[in-house]
């Protein structure tokens, strides 16, 4: 058995899967990774299937010794990585020996990363799931962040790691983002000039953003009527304005639904980029089609498929 | 016969399945039987179903369904008939303590209604609630109609800490806080009854359709909050 001991927890660090999904209808949020293809991405490369518990990493990464030694994988972000001092590689699975010192340095580029091990992270599941929500201190460790001391127990490896193989990471935000969206489904409470701001303007995350939502600065969107509408249920990548006109950008731990109306949501393929913004980085909208968002999901599904490594036969996972 | 409802798309994850925007029981029972009926068909690639007011939002792996296709189910759901009566699960009594520190806000509600203490207390318990959505926490349960005259609005400052087991009152809505949290609702009671726990078989004490009743019990001191 081999564990993941952490000496220093960096700035928020905790463990996710997929989400946990099933129960928005109890008021139960999803949360979940903010970058959900570096976390699949990761766990493929270790040889988990991809919805296995691994660590996400905030702007400034932990510092963990590997009890027992593992295979381990970060993706997202670009930030120095060392093992026992030396500079290891991102995006491609490597072994920890017995006792090693995995260390995370300077950010250079996004803003989260995912740790993932081989075994994934055993601990128990709440609703079917081992994500953790702040907020409702639902999850592993009682739904908090990793913090020094925390001996996190890996499970038995399912599979093989993807030897010799580099995964096609994400594009990081390069001091913002374009982010894709198709409109609604409040678009219609918006004036026409509030689409065409919305379109057009360019927006900064605020430093009052976290897991739930981005509280994007700039041009107000100026509301047709009301800014209250009767609560219904809020998406990851939703962008809801309340009477301010001020955007939130709903994400992971956003709660299951909101009373203001929502002008756009980003399309899936583009939650990934949003979830590796900082504050202070800048965002510009784009409307797109349908079929582009699709298309643009299927192309990232298939780049992962591209990285299944060879598995013992058997029954999936 | 024209169509009462609407199906828009929420990005490209999720469908939204609209009524009449209004706070209405029979609108309601629609969304509860459309979910049932959704959840009734099973279809592959749903990932969840959120329930609200007068809408119901489906989760969906865009990879694994079309839009289009689970659009035609979530039509034939939206003319689902709602439950009788008699398939409605019976009442579920809360047993509360109004008043004093259980219920810090409860002279605020009796100014508001221009009526005594005991009156606000009568008029809240008198009244059978339909809980109409869950949301805002794990288990918090948007209820009503309260009566007018004790329905005061929400605090202008929100506490930072509502005690969990709180009894609340915001406008025509009534609820239970299921955990201490942030709240701006009029705190009148507190109860024993926990509405969420996750080790339980089924976690949530509440569903969208039920009937609550709430039923003052003598408090003695405040108990040591938990």
């Amino acid at each position: 058995m081999s564990a993941l001991v952490v000496v220093r927890p960096g700035l928020l660090t905790t463990i996710q899967d997929r989400g946990r999904w099933g129960h928005q209808s109890d008021g139960v949020a999803v949360a979940g990774p903010m970058d959900e293809y570096s976390h699949r991405l990761a766990n493929l490369l270790v040889g988990n299937p991809e919805e296995a518990a691994a660590l996400e990493i905030t702007l400034l990464g932990p510092e963990i010794v590997c009890e027992g030694g593992q295979i381990l994988a970060v993706c997202g972000m670009e930030i120095g990585l060392t093992l026992n001092g030396r500079t290891v590689p991102a995006h491609t699975p490597f072994a920890a020996p017995d006792g090693a010192t995995l260390k995370f340095g300077a950010r250079r580029r996004g803003a989260r990363g995912c740790l993932a091990v081989a075994g994934g992270i055993d601990v128990p599941a709440v609703l079917g799931s081992r994500a953790t929500h702040l907020v409702s201190r639902m999850g592993p460790l009682g739904g908090r962040a990793l913090t020094a001391g925390d001996r996190l127990v890996v499970g038995r490896p399912a599979g093989a790691p993807a030897r010799g193989v580099s995964g096609p990471a994400l594009s990081l935000p390069d001091g913002g983002a374009r982010l894709r969206v198709l409109p609604g489904p409040q678009e219609d409470r918006f004036t026409a000039r509030a689409l065409q701001t919305l379109r057009s303007a360019r927006y900064v995350v605020s430093s009052r953003s976290n897991r739930m939502g981005y509280l994007l600065d700039g041009p107000a969107l100026e509301h047709a009527g009301s800014a209250d509408i009767l609560s219904d249920p809020t998406a990851f990548g939703a962008i809801q304005v309340p009477a301010s006109g001020q955007p939130i950008l709903l994400m992971a731990d956003r709660q299951t639904t909101g009373g203001y109306p929502k002008v756009a949501t980003v399309i899936s393929a583009d939650l990934p980029l949003a979830g590796q913004l900082a504050p202070g980085d800048w965002i510009e909208f784009e409307i797109c089609a349908r079929e582009e968002a699709i298309a643009a999901l299927a192309q990232q599904d298939a780049a992962l498929r591209g990285i299944r490594p060879a598995r013992p036969s058997g029954p999936p996972a | 016969m024209a169509r009462d409802f609407r199906i828009v798309g929420a990005g490209d994850a999720s469908l939204l399945l609209e009524f009449a925007p209004r706070i209405d029981p029979a609108i309601s029972r629609r969304v509860i039987a459309a979910a049932g009926a959704l959840r009734a068909a099973r279809p592959v690639g749903i990932r969840d179903i959120a329930i609200a007011y007068r809408s119901l939002a489906v989760y969906f792996d865009p990879l694994a369904i079309e839009a289009d296709r689970l659009t035609a189910l979530l039509e034939a759901a939206a003319e689902a008939p709602a439950a009788a009566e008699d398939e409605i699960r019976p009442p579920i009594v809360i047993p509360v303590r109004y008043g004093g520190a259980h219920g810090p806000d409860l002279p605020a509600v009796a100014a508001f209604g221009g009526c005594a203490e005991e009156e606000v207390v009568r008029r809240h318990a008198a009244r059978t609630y339909r809980v109409y959505m869950l949301g805002f926490v794990p288990g918090f349960a948007y209820m009503g109609e309260t009566d007018p005259r004790i329905a005061a609005p929400r605090r202008a400052v929100p506490r930072s800490r509502v005690p969990a087991g709180s009894v609340a009152i915001a406008g025509g809505q009534t609820g239970i806080y299921p955990s201490e949290t942030p709240g701006g609702w009029q705190l009148v009671g507190r109860t024993d009854v926990t509405p969420f726990d996750p080790a339980r078989e089924d976690p949530c004490l509440f569903r969208p359709g039920d009937r609550v009743r709430f039923q003052p019990i003598d408090g003695a001191d405040p108990e040591a909050s938990s």
